[in-house]
């Protein structure tokens, strides 16, 4: 694998991740829970979707093939997204949409602070923009999970679920492969295994205020996004998201 | 006109003669987007960066910045640029004063708090644009763009906007 091959698989991971929670959370706009939590649900969709853009373009411009955002976005199929198997969940109750930003949350905000030292400078640059929007996604999430842990008995018992239900997709956030190394060895990306200590720690100091259990290690992983296997939620979802693309080629607006 | 003709700073004058899209109070030159003007033998290059990455605006802005230039049928290349991030310690004390005046609470200099996800910045009160009251609450960190929170005064009984530090 070259170094251009890793940079563009880098990126459009990045990409992938970010598109299709920014499509999960966009499922809420004018269903949230509340007026406020409406917009919020809007406005960190739009964030990600951005953070999608800028990531995806210049995962074209490294690959050298002409393909735009739009057409990794829209003109990929599943087994081409090499996005975690978490951020494709479906969104389940307002608690799990809220565990699943978070936990995916604190690992995207420890990524983008070491990806700003990037000697990729459109890698730093990107990361440096997307680390200040992460920053508030990580607010708003922590904050509604230590409301709802420490709240009522349902709500506590709602994010207990919500754990039991994620906790298996955590392990994958921190697998590394040859992608990351190589890059990882030129000073580029970063090592994914080496934020495990720091993201346990930053979901350790919230679920302790939330009153809620860090579940076992010995708990059953799911793996696989890396390698474009992914849970039958994905290929729904692009249906969804690609279907103007696919039935429209070509069309814009 | 004669473009190779144009200077630097006229460029930048009517760059500044543009309302941010969203907030129209203020030009997108004192909101800090327009990030550079160059001078090329064919026309004006001009750098711009987003505020947010997701900001429905930048495309308009550009859109903006192209038909002004072709008024003055100046050509003209736009450069998205992502580095250094745009930030609100870019506006001036005019600019801050500005959003006031137009009922937009302005945004405070970026601390080490705003950086870290687990501070609360939200829980010092926001100084009412309207009435300058202390007693403020947060009712919202997203308000109806990126870039402002929702506040409520309890002082004066009204809903404002926060341009958020960023």
């Amino acid at each position: 694998m070259t170094q251009q091959e890793a940079l563009f698989e880098y990126c459009l991971r990045i990409g992938d991740n970010a598109v299709i929670l920014g499509q999960r959370i966009s499922e809420w706009s004018g269903h949230g829970p509340i007026l406020e939590e409406d917009i919020a649900m809007s406005n960190m969709s739009l964030d990600l979707i951005g953070q999608a853009r800028g990531f995806y373009t210049y995962a074209g411009a490294v690959e050298g093939k002409g393909r735009s955002e739009d057409d990794l976005a829209f003109l990929r199929d599943e087994r081409e997204f090499h996005n975690f198997l978490m951020v494709e969940q479906p969104n389940g109750d307002f608690g799990n949409t809220m565990m699943r930003s978070f936990l995916y949350g604190c690992f995207a905000f420890l990524q983008f602070k070491e990806l700003m030292k990037s000697k990729d400078e459109t890698v730093s640059g990107l990361a440096a923009k997307s680390l200040k929007e992460v920053t508030y996604h990580v607010r708003h999430s922590g904050d509604w999970i230590v409301r709802l842990g420490d709240g009522t008995e349902e709500s506590h018992q709602r994010m207990e679920n919500a754990v039991e239900e994620l906790w298996s997709y955590t392990n994958e956030l921190f697998e590394t492969d040859e992608v990351i190394t190589s890059l990882t060895k030129v000073g580029i990306a970063c090592d994914h295994a080496a934020l495990r200590d720091e993201w346990m720690n930053m979901v350790q100091q919230i679920f302790s205020k939330a009153t809620l259990q860090i579940p076992a290690a010995t708990t059953y992983q799911a793996t696989g996004g890396l390698k474009g296997l992914h849970s039958e939620h994905l290929g729904h979802l692009l249906a969804e998201m690609q279907y103007l693309q696919r039935t429209h080629p070509g069309a814009t607006w | 006109m004669n473009a190779i003709a144009l200077n630097e700073s006229e460029i930048w004058k009517l760059l500044d003669s543009i309302p941010d899209p969203e907030v129209p109070a203020i030009s997108i030159v004192e909101l800090g987007v327009v990030r550079a003007v160059r001078i090329m033998e064919d026309g004006v290059e001009v750098d711009i960066t987003p505020t947010y990455s997701g900001c429905p605006a930048l495309k308009t802005m550009e859109e903006d910045v192209l038909s002004k230039m072709k008024e003055h049928s100046i050509p003209v290349k736009i450069k998205t640029i992502f580095k250094p991030a745009w930030t609100t310690d870019w506006m001036s004390d005019a600019t801050k004063e500005k959003l006031r005046a137009y009922g937009i609470a302005p945004p405070d200099k970026l601390t080490l708090e705003h950086l870290h996800p687990f501070s609360n910045p939200d829980a010092k009160p926001v100084t009412c644009p309207f009435c300058g009251s202390a007693q403020t609450h947060l009712t919202s960190q997203f308000g109806s763009t990126a870039c402002k929170a929702l506040h409520f005064c309890d002082s004066c009984n009204q809903p404002f906007e926060h341009f958020k530090c960023h």
